[in-house]
């Protein structure tokens, strides 16, 4: 339905059949007062349209300094990207000008933050900013950009919509807030959509609510998802392929039914092992020991080997690579095939 | 049957709405607790779970009268905490101590950990002499895994799970009977929540601990308690052992609530029915009529707007030798087959 001409170059082969988003082994590093931090260490992964891809990981892991580098929102300084390629449809975003960039961001690509209530506008009404949105980038009248807005709303279900559109964002419940994040996200129809931890501030029955909605639209706009979460519930629910984050990088992608099955990295079988089971009641639950690392000071070799119960020697000395385990499936970890085999 | 070490009789607290500035004139009361009626047990963990603001922070500073209820009973060994002031106060607090949610804020970031695991000493001076207090923070340092050596340590220095290990020492200091945790794992990532959740379970055998587990992941709740509550609005609508709440939960609102927990299996897609509840929880300043969960509950029928539903044994339950037969405050309590949380 966008009414805007093409931008950028034409269409080739190559853009036709590349994946809707894929990003090239990213570097992003932050100048802080105690040193480098280094936040996102090689990142490798790709979503195509109509496909959700979760990238799950603990809390620092990289996973929202990820997803702003694709969105070109980083704060640079103190962040830097020192390394890496993002293509979206076949073209490196990261070579592109910063007009094309901003045509895309918003209108191919779109994102939900966690925190809705301090993503919106606290002084301007709900309607206002959705409509907002079809006034700057398709030059609707305030009228038409107002009915749009009440359209939006009704669709990710705001009940009395039309009563409610000139309310503010803190007369909204967490969920509504999250459904109106939605509503902005996908206002002008995006190719992609990224979700940062768009239920963890809600609780499980609106977040049910949310992510059914989201899956609902995403079927009906064939758009490519990239859900961000620390969940694996909701992970096992809506995604088709999952990226593990580890100390800023990929240690383990594959398609989801199969990860569940048979991790094949260390980190990823331990977050499995943790979740409470019914038949371990009463029993001490599995616990990854110790603490993520700090990164100012990655351990060599493969970061996680301080906390790993399979390390060997070449583990503290050489960096696994992320080594191709299926023809969909990869994992980092030097020791993937005993992984694999439990 | 075991002996209630905590009687809970019809709590309530309401707290006043007011407008004007000069003079206040009470126009409200959100009804935060509003008659929440259990016990709790020697030794067991009685798990309470429920949605943001259904009450559940209220109760447990009710339990500790730190907030003064508007009416209703706490019965430590018999004796009404509720009407308690000064020493006599002082004292059954010694007894029961919490843990709170927030390890990032709960602990005052000027004083060492030495000084806030003996706060409590200075309280009651009686459990510990002076000179001995430096070895008995050391110990407690220990008994929760942590370092002696840390004691002249300040809260930045330690990361989310050490924070709330710190909360705990800080809650073992005074040999404590009861345990009231308030979301305990909630702020902390999955691979440190298991370490915290099994040294909770340690302790409880060790120091013969009663703990009141607050929380709204409810497979731990499940992993960790023996009976579990649930709140809506105000209210508990349902309370039993962990079987009869997550195998044969009888109440709509606890259907709905275990509905939607994602289930971390991707296999069980497609074998779920999930239960979406529409609309939003009402204001607790004017709670629906009757039955508090009519307004989103599939089932309601005219007699729910009309009787309050009481937490009891449902009539056709009662004698009947099925896990079914557990107290449920709904007028058409019936078993429903839904995948719930593992
Ligand atoms: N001091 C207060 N003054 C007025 N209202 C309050 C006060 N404390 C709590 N409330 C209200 O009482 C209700 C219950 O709050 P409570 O903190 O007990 O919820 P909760 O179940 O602990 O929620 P959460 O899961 O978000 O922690 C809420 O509507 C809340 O806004
Ligand atoms: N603007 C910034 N300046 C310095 N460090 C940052 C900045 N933004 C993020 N970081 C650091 O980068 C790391 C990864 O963060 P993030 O991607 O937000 O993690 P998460 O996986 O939880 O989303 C963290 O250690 C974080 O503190
Ligand atoms: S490379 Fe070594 S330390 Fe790293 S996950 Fe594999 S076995 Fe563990
Ligand atoms: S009493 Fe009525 S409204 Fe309440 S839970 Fe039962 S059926 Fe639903
Ligand atoms: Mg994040
Ligand atoms: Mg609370």
């Amino acid at each position: 339905m966008t009414t805007l001409e093409k931008a950028g170059p034409e269409q080739t082969d190559a853009t036709r059949t590349a994946p809707l988003l894929e990003v090239r082994d990213l570097h992003v590093e932050f100048h802080t007062r105690d040193g480098v931090a280094k936040a996102v260490n090689g990142v490798n992964y790709s979503v195509n349209a109509g496909e959700t891809l979760a990238v799950l990981g603990e809390s620092g892991s990289g996973k929202s300094v990820t997803a702003q580098a694709i969105m070109g929102i980083l704060d640079m300084p103190p962040g830097r990207i020192p390394k890496g390629e993002i293509f979206f449809r076949g073209q490196d975003m990261l070579k592109m000008s910063g007009e094309e960039r901003r045509k895309i961001r918003g209108q191919k690509i779109a994102m939900i933050f966690q925190d809705a209530l301090s993503a919106l506008n606290p002084v301007l009404s709900v309607g206002y900013q959705l409509g907002e949105m079809f006034r700057v980038h398709q030059g609707l009248s305030k009228k038409d950009a107002k009915a749009k807005a009440i359209e939006l709303m009704d669709r990710v279900r705001i009940p009395a919509a039309k009563e409610r559109v000139g309310d503010y964002p803190h007369q909204f419940s967490g969920g509504m807030r999250q459904r109106i994040m939605i509503a902005m996200a996908m206002a002008l129809e995006p190719d992609l959509i990224i979700a940062d931890e768009p239920t963890t501030a809600l609780d499980v029955t609106v977040q049910a609510q949310v992510m059914d909605l989201l899956a609902e639209l995403q079927r009906e706009m064939n758009m490519g998802l990239i859900l961000i979460t620390h969940d694996l519930g909701v992970v096992a629910d809506v995604a088709d392929k999952i990226a593990v984050m580890y100390a800023g990088r990929i240690v383990e992608t594959a398609p989801v039914h199969e990860i569940y099955k048979a991790p094949a990295h260390p980190y990823t079988k331990g977050l499995l092992d943790s979740i409470p089971r019914l038949d371990q009641k009463g029993q001490e639950l599995y616990a990854i020991k110790g603490l993520p690392p700090n990164l100012l000071r990655i351990p060599s070799g493969c970061a996680f080997n301080p906390r790993c119960p399979m390390a060997k020697e070449v583990c503290r000395t050489d960096v696994p690579p992320l080594a191709a385990v299926s023809d969909t499936r990869a994992s980092a970890c030097h020791f993937w095939k005993e992984t694999l085999d439990g | 049957m075991a002996e209630a070490i905590l009687e809970v009789r019809d709590l309530v607290k309401h707290f006043p709405l007011t407008q004007g500035i000069i003079v206040k004139k009470q126009i409200g009361a959100v009804k935060a607790v509003d008659g929440v009626s259990f016990d709790l047990y020697r030794g067991e963990t009685l798990g309470i779970v429920g949605e943001s603001g259904c009450g559940k922070s209220t109760v447990a500073k009710l339990l500790m009268n730190l907030e003064r209820a508007t009416s209703g009973q706490v019965l430590y060994k018999g004796e009404d905490i509720t009407k308690l002031s000064g020493r006599a106060l002082k004292a059954v607090r010694r007894n029961i101590q919490m843990v709170f949610q927030d390890p990032y804020t709960s602990l005052n970031p000027r004083m060492t950990v030495g000084d806030i695991i003996g706060e409590p000493f200075e309280i009651h001076p009686e459990v510990a002499p002076k000179g001995d207090r430096r070895r008995k923070v050391q110990d407690l340092l220990d008994v929760v895994g942590l370092n002696p050596e840390y004691i002249n340590r300040y809260p930045h220095q330690f990361s989310g799970g050490q924070r709330q290990r710190i909360g705990i020492a800080r809650g073992l200091a005074l040999n404590p009977e009861i345990i009231i945790c308030d979301e305990p794992v909630s702020a902390l990532d999955v691979s440190v929540q298991a370490q915290v959740i099994n040294l909770m379970g340690r302790l409880q055998k060790e120091f013969d601990l009663s703990y009141m587990f607050i929380a709204h992941d409810l497979s731990i709740v499940r992993h960790i308690s023996d009976r579990v509550g649930v709140m809506y609005l105000g209210k508990m609508v349902e309370i039993g052992d962990d079987e009869q709440i997550y195998e044969h939960p009888t109440h709509p609102y606890t259907q709905a609530l275990l509905s939607a927990v994602p289930v971390p299996d991707p296999e069980s897609r497609e074998h779920r029915e999930r239960i979406i509840l529409s609309g939003d929880v009402p204001s607790p300043a004017n709670p629906p009529s009757g039955c508090r969960f009519r307004t989103r509950c599939w089932k309601a029928q005219d007699k729910c707007a009309t009787e309050v539903p009481l937490l009891a044994v449902p009539e056709r339950f009662k004698g009947a030798d099925s896990p079914a037969a557990h107290e449920s405050a709904c007028h058409f309590a019936e078993e429903k087959d839904v995948v719930g949380a593992a």
